[in-house]
This record gives structure tokens, sequence and C-alpha cells, in this order.
């Protein structure tokens, strides 16, 4: 393994020549980098269009290199202006580029929203299918960062609620290679939740191979006793609640949703016939959200593999609050286990 | 006199007695003429009673429940033609809704802006096949981003400022003033100053949007505020149609030259209404209206057209053949088909959506489960 990587030459599927490493170990702000420099390696049409994500690299430093590598005609540093830097996107994808917008934070997406909902969501059904807008939003999201107002939100049912959009948010570094080289390949709009909280820690990236298409959800540990289904950085808290549950003796499946819209249901409903108990977790509030949308559709599909409702672990449903209390609203692996819990106890 | 003209620096070639009698603040834009001949004069005024004509038409079909609105450009005819004659092939338009005309000279079928008007398709047509006209887009200003990034797309593929203006691309963006207090039309002129992005902003004040007139929206002519961005900004008589033609050839010509952005602000008035769901009785002053109708861009033209010896002949068989138009849109309006049920679902991706193919499905059984197969 290797802590950096060489990146194949342009037109080279990555990772594949002999000399390069196929296993990385990375955090995921290198690999969601890697995979943006593949892309535009790969396809002279991708951009990066945002906020301070030329010389800085973003705040981030995501997309740190690559205005070196690519140059101001690829790598956009645009005016301060969310709308504009989506509104100007749609223009630039109906010539046939395939634009890579970064919105700085979670909070900071609504300035844009109006051109994401009422314009590229529709453009291709308002075209009678004449049209493709493969434009990429990557929105870094979610708490457990300490950060002040608008810097810890969840924003994404607001966009999982909009047809034409696509969804998604990788929990760990290999997903956030391969998804956003997908993402950017795909058609379609995808906007592109980051986990922040996850931006740091590594993880193995096969650079190989994805393993898994984007919109597939994936089991990610197996257990008998309960299902609980998770996306982005609520994935490793999932993940530490079946650590602790394994201690008491209770068995805990989990799945990374991976897509939020569209929802692969396949393994969740396989992983409900095994065990008859599903909890969905998420950071964003509970109201209206991600988990609602999954506990109805479970009850509509799987109704009699139930052995009791759906249960889902939000934040509240109050604005994100300050961070000196934010690991009181986040749910935690003992939420989740309260949780857990109470279905079991059904 | 509106407050908005105060007539000192507005270009204008034509009195609106349809005397030549440029103002000085049009000598930059006069060597501009210079490319019309008489035979663009009578298309201009062609195009101008034509789409007058079809604009009635239209009102007809809607009041007859064949349309579910219109949306007049009664009125505004010389804005939009002298522009839209002054683009090139190679240019892309994007207009806001109300642009009839400059869809039609462009190489649109009148019809095709009536099949969204009639809700059988949010579109219409396909912008490529037809001059480069994009689709009407009804959030107002969100096209200003839209042909923005369009027209910094042609700077990445090398397509304009080459030095060669049968080909260098550029792009027009028509909004109004109402639009022009959006977010996004300022974001757009922003954008384009900073890029410097081949684009001309034809912003057609026709006075009231809905009935807020432009007094609420900006303190100052909006041509002004062109300079607070860092482009160009010329005030128009947007009723002289060779002011408008002259100007918008001068700043486009420039634009693809490499030049940068010009916002155009042409004055015009909306004679009638908002769309045919308003009522503009009940918000504006009748003189006002008379002071507009008393500078009717078509009347102004003809008086011109005369001056020059245009024989009566000529003005006749315009009239004749706005009729013909009028009736061959009336006939094909009411042939205009309601799409498959599919129209729902297809389209709203590119790729397979599990959901959109659920729901498809679902609704096809749903209806076939009906007597006779349908419900």
């Amino acid at each position: 393994m290797s802590d950096t990587i060489e990146m194949s030459p342009a037109g080279t599927p990555a990772g594949t020549p002999a000399s390069t490493p196929t296993v990385a170990n990375l955090p995921m702000t290198k690999a969601l980098n890697a995979g943006l420099r593949q892309a535009m390696r790969d396809n002279p049409k991708v951009l990066m269009m945002g906020e301070d994500i030329g010389p800085l690299g973003g705040v981030f430093r995501v997309t740190e290199g690559l205005f070196a590598e690519f140059g101001d005609k690829r790598v956009l540093d645009t005016p301060l202006a969310e709308s504009g830097i989506i509104g100007t996107a749609i223009g630039l994808a109906l010539r046939g580029y395939r634009p890579v917008c970064e919105i700085q934070f979670d909070g900071f997406v609504f300035p844009g929203f109006d051109q994401i909902t009422s314009q590229l969501s529709r453009m291709r059904n308002r075209h009678e299918g004449e049209v493709i807008m493969p434009v990429v939003i990557r929105i870094p999201y979610g708490g457990h960062i300490g950060s002040i107002e608008h810097h810890q939100e969840s924003p994404e049912a607001y966009f999982a609620h909009t047809p034409g959009l696509r969804v998604v948010s990788p929990s760990n570094p290999h997903d956030a290679y391969w998804m956003m080289q997908e993402a950017i390949r795909s058609d379609d709009p995808v906007i592109f939740f980051e986990p922040k909280s996850r931006y740091w820690p590594k993880g193995e990236v096969n650079l190989a191979e994805s393993g898994t298409p984007l919109h597939a959800s994936r089991v990610v540990r197996s257990g008998t006793d309960a299902t609980v289904v998770g996306h982005g950085a609520m994935v490793s808290v999932l993940l530490q609640a079946a650590d602790l549950a394994a201690e008491e003796g209770t068995s805990i499946e989990v799945i990374d949703l991976r897509s939020i819209s569209p929802i692969d249901y396949g393994p969740i409903l396989t992983s409900v016939e095994k065990t008859g108990h599903l909890v969905v977790a998420q950071e964003a509030h509970g109201f209206v959200s991600v988990g609602s949308e999954i506990a109805a559709t479970v009850m509509e599909k799987a109704f009699y593999l139930l052995e009791a409702p759906v249960l889902r672990v939000s934040g509240f449903d109050t604005p994100f609050p300050p961070a000196a209390v934010e690991t009181h609203f986040l749910p935690s692996p003992d939420r989740v286990l309260e949780a857990v819990d109470r279905a079991l106890a059904y | 006199m509106p407050a908005t003209e105060d007539a000192s620096p507005m270009v204008r070639l034509l009195s609106p007695e349809g005397v030549f009698a440029p103002s000085e603040s049009a000598a930059e834009f006069l060597p501009y003429l210079d490319r019309l001949t008489e035979a663009d004069y009578r298309r201009f005024y062609r195009d101008m009673v034509v789409v007058r004509r079809f604009d009635t038409e239209a009102a007809n079909l809607q009041r007859q429940g064949q349309l579910a609105l219109w949306v007049p450009s009664h009125g505004q005819e010389a804005a939009q033609v002298g522009s839209a004659h002054a683009t090139r092939p190679q240019d892309h338009v994007f207009p806001s809704y109300r642009e009839h005309v400059v869809g039609m000279i462009r190489g649109l079928d009148l019809v095709d802006i009536l099949r969204m008007l009639r809700g059988v398709t949010l579109g219409g047509w396909t912008p490529e096949e037809h001059g480069n006209f994009h689709l009407y887009t009804l959030v107002l200003a969100s096209q200003t981003l839209h042909a923005t990034g369009y027209a910094m797309g042609m700077q990445l593929d090398g397509a304009t400022a080459t030095g060669n203006p049968e080909t260098d691309q550029a792009v027009i963006v028509y909004y109004g003033d109402g639009a022009s207090s959006q977010g996004d039309a300022n974001e757009a002129l922003v954008f384009a100053a900073s890029y410097q992005t081949p684009q001309v902003f034809f912003l057609q004040n026709n006075h009231w949007a809905i009935s807020v007139p432009v007094t609420r929206q900006s303190r100052t002519p909006l041509y002004l505020r062109a300079g607070g961005f860092g482009m160009p900004g010329t005030q128009i008589d947007g009723n002289d149609v060779l002011a408008s033609y002259a100007v918008t050839a001068k700043h486009l010509d420039d634009a693809r030259a490499g030049k940068g952005p010009a916002l155009i602000e042409a004055l015009t008035y909306r004679v009638g209404a908002h769309t045919t769901a308003d009522d503009p009785t009940k918000y504006r002053d009748p003189e006002e209206l008379a002071y507009w109708v008393a500078r009717d861009p078509i009347v102004r033209f003809r008086s011109y057209l005369r001056g020059l010896g245009v024989e009566q002949e000529f003005l006749d068989a315009v009239d004749e053949e706005a009729e013909d138009h009028a009736a061959d849109v009336r006939r094909r309006a009411l042939d205009i088909r309601s799409p498959e049920t599919n129209v729902i679902f297809d389209n709203v991706y590119a790729e397979p959506h599990p959901l959109i193919d659920e729901e498809k499905a679902w609704l096809a059984r749903y209806e076939a489960s009906f007597e006779g197969g349908a419900a």
C-alpha cells in the first residue's frame, strides 16, 4: 500500500498500468482529489467550478493541485455567487461541457437552490430528451466538525425530493474515489454529498476496480438481529454501534445507502427479511426526511417481514445547534442502539 | 413623458413620426446601417406586422379556450425585430418568454411556441435545429446565467474572438425590467464581466412587470447599471427598429471580436396585458398608454418606408401575408395533438431510474385496469 498514488495518463483507466499500485491508503479528501483528477484526464470536457478551488485547492483542499495541472480554463475560480455557479454550469453543459461545481459548505447551497431545482433538474425534461445535463454539484455536508452556523448541515432531502436529480453520498475513501468518477460520467445531474467528518480518516482505495455501481446500496457488516441503514458519515456511527451491540450479544447488519436518489432497496429488503427489524439513521432533521421515505417504502414493500415498526434516528427538528451541544443533536452509536433496543423489544 | 425616458443619451435613428433624424448619441452606430438594403427594411416591416397579427390570433385562441395562456408582445416588435436581425447564424439566443418574433426570425415555427402554451409540452423545440433559439424560460432571469455559461463555453471552445466575424460566435440574452431586479440577472452580469464573455444583454424595458412599474425596480435608468458591472451600456429607443438593429449589431460584433459583454436597454412599452390573465386597466393610466400607442413602432417604420418611396402594394401585401400566416397558425394550432401519457416519465432522467420505471409501469397497469382498457 502507498500513501500517494500515481495517476494513469489520460485515456487510461485508473490504476491499470502494472507499475501503479492498485491499492492506496488515502483520506477521503485525497481520494476525491484523485477521482477528480482522473476524470479530468479522461475527458477534456470536465471542468471544475467554484469558490477558492483554484490555487488554494478549495477550503478542504479537495481540488488541490488541479489548477496547477489543468490551468484556469478547466479549474475556474468563480465569483462568489452560488446561483451564478450553477446557472453558468447549466449553460456550459448545454454547450457540451461536464462541470463539477463545488459548494463550499452545505448551508451555502441555498442561494443556488432555484437554479438546481427549477432549471438544472428539469432541463432534459423540458427539452424532451434532446439535451443531457452532466453537472455534478459537490457539497461538503454534515456535523461533527464543531463549526459555526451554516457549516454543519444535512440538506439532502431537499434534493432527493426533486425529480431529475440524482443524489449520492460516499462513506469511505474507496467509494469517494469511484463514485466521484461515476457521477461525472453520468449524463444526469448528480448532487454529491461529501461527509466532512469523514474527510480525514484514511482508508483503503482499490484503484483497479470499484466493485459497486454508483446507485447501489451495500451491506458493510453482516448481522442477524436488526438492520441499520445510513449514508455518508452516519455509516461509521452505525459500525461503531454494531461493535458495541456485538459485545452485548446483539448482531446488527449495517447497510451503507450510498445513493439517496434513487434508493437501492434490494439489499435493504433482503436484510429485513433476515432480521425483521429496521432502524434508519441520519444527521438530517427527521421530519420529511430520507429516513422517513425509507421507513414508508419498507412498510409498503415488506410489511409482513417486519416484526417491529421501522424506527428513525435523526437530528432533531431544530436548526443545527451551536457546536458546543452538537453531540446532543447528532445521532450517536448509543442513540442508534436505543432505537435498536426499542425495535427488538416489540 | 415617462421619467425613464430622459432623451439625452438615448440612441434613436427614426423620430416617432418616422423621419430619419439620428440622435447625437447614434453617431457610432450609424455605420452599421450600411449593412442593410431596402430589402432588409421591407423584411423588418414584414416581420413586425406578421408577429403583431400573430399576437392577436394567439390571444384570440386563448380567449376561445385553445391556449392555457398567451403572452402578448404587442408594442415591443421593433426592439425584437431589430435586435434579432442583428444576430448572425452562428449566434445563440436565450429568450425570456415574450420574444416570439425573435424566434421566428431565427427560424422557429411560431406554432411551436403555442405548443407550450397549449399545455402539450414544457418546451417546444430543439434549439440547435431552430437557429440556436433556446427554450423559453419562465422563472425570470434564470436564462441570463445559462446564456453567460454558454458564452463561457464558446470561449473555452475557441469559437469566438478569432478575428472572423463570419464565424466567431456570440450570445444574446433577452430579459426585462422586472427580471433586472432578480439576483440571477445581476450575477450573470458579474460573471459575464469577470470572464469577458462574448455576450449582449438585451433588456427590454417595457415599463411594467405585470402591475408594478419600472420605477419600483430601479431608481436609475437601467442601462446605467452596466457601468457598475464594468461593461458598456446603451439606451435605445426600443420602438425604433433601426436603432435596435444598429446598436445590437455593433455590440454583438464587438462581443464576437473579444471586446467583452455589453448591455442594451431598449425603452419600449407593453401595450397589451402581461398575459391573457392580466387586466392592466386596474393599474395603468390611460394617458400613459395613449402616449406609447402614439409611438407605435410599426406605424413609425411604415411612415419611414413611405418616405423612402415604398409602394402601397407592398404594404398591402404584407397585411395580406400576416392574415394568411395568422389563419395558418390558427389551423395548425387547433391540430396540435396531446402527447402520450408516457411523456410524464420519459426524459426525466437520461439514464435508467428505478422509481420512475416503477411508477410508469404502475400507471400503465392502473389505467389498463379500467373497463375498455384505458382510464
